[in-house]
């Protein structure tokens, strides 16, 4: 058997096709879904990818919250189905209500492009089981509005539960926390552990050909493991 | 046919780095009696008599704001 994991393209999506790549790199079939399109083509994982859905327009990811294509997505989640907001997809998460929080402008204003450190905290949700627990893995972050937050409840229980999957670390002028996010959440889970997102770009870092680690590829192959198993 | 006006700001306890640039900006021009800024967003919409107040609710406290991170304002014009 192999996985069907499918990859959401909105107008003004940009990490589409690497999403695409980054599954066929950890042996499953990727499938592109259209956003305008309700059907989700038999997929068993879908991926929502980073870019500017709608030109962001009113906020980032919310015209992609309503989208055709996520009200199906919202629903399959809603009863299971495993999925990975990257980027503009963990905004457009939040947007749909599937996990809790925002993603608010960055607190320097600027936008950051750089390879980032994270280190895992949860490595028994869908997308991250094949990370150590306290592991520290370097891949891209590029983002305006990354700053995740939420009110303190919110960030209690996410912590309380173990819901938080990354946060920025490292030390020095271009490391530790790149934009103001709240106890320095780069991405969560939900409660199941099955619908995750995550601002710094895993499906960029799969191969030191063309990135600067093959440290993403754990959550491609996490989530392989994850369905296969299931499978089984 | 009625005009409503909705105002959308972030809420007072999340961080808004748009507006202290503002407050710096102005306090750079000479205007230091400015003390905070605050950016937000205003929509007019024009709406038909089927439209309630509540569709109004609706529409502004969930798809104009987000509740997350926004307050907002509905108000009909000329009432």
């Amino acid at each position: 058997m192999t996985a069907r994991i499918g990859v959401v393209t909105f107008p003004g999506s940009l990490d589409d096709v690497d999403a695409l790549r980054a599954v066929r790199y950890a042996r499953a079939e990727p499938v592109g879904l259209w956003h305008a399109d309700a059907d989700l083509r038999g997929v068993d994982a879908v991926v929502v990818p980073g870019g500017f859905s709608y030109g962001d327009y009113l906020r980032a990811g919310a015209i992609a919250a309503q989208a055709p294509v996520m009200r199906t997505v919202i629903d399959a989640a809603r009863g299971g189905m495993p999925v990975l907001g990257i980027c503009n997809g963990f905004q457009v998460l939040c947007e749909a209500g599937l996990l809790p929080g925002a993603l608010v402008r960055n607190a320097g204003l600027k936008f950051v492009c750089r390879d980032q450190w994270l280190r895992a905290e949860n490595t028994t949700s869908v997308w991250t089981g094949r990370y150590e627990p306290g592991a520290e893995i370097l891949i891209p972050l590029k983002n305006a509005e990354g700053r995740y937050v939420a009110d303190a409840d919110v960030l209690d229980e996410l912590e309380g539960e173990g819901r938080v999957l990354f946060r920025y670390v490292g030390d020095g002028p271009h490391q530790g926390n790149p934009n103001g996010a709240l106890r320095d959440i780069a991405g969560i889970c939900s409660v199941d552990g099955r619908v995750a997102g995550l601002m710094p770009h895993p499906e960029h870092a799969i191969d030191p050909l063309t990135g600067p680690t093959d440290d993403g590829l754990g959550f491609f192959l996490s989530a392989v493991d994850h369905l296969l198993g299931a499978a089984a | 046919m009625a005009r409503v006006a909705v105002d959308v700001v972030i809420k007072p306890e999340i961080l808004d780095p748009q507006g202290k640039a503002i407050l710096a900006a102005l306090q750079r021009t000479g205007h230091g009696g400015v003390s905070a800024v605050r950016q937000g967003k205003h929509f007019d919409l024009e709406v038909d008599d089927t439209v309630s107040d509540a569709d109004l609710e609706e529409i502004a406290g969930h798809v104009l704001a987000n509740p997350v991170i926004e307050n907002w304002t509905v108000r009909r014009e000329g009432s």
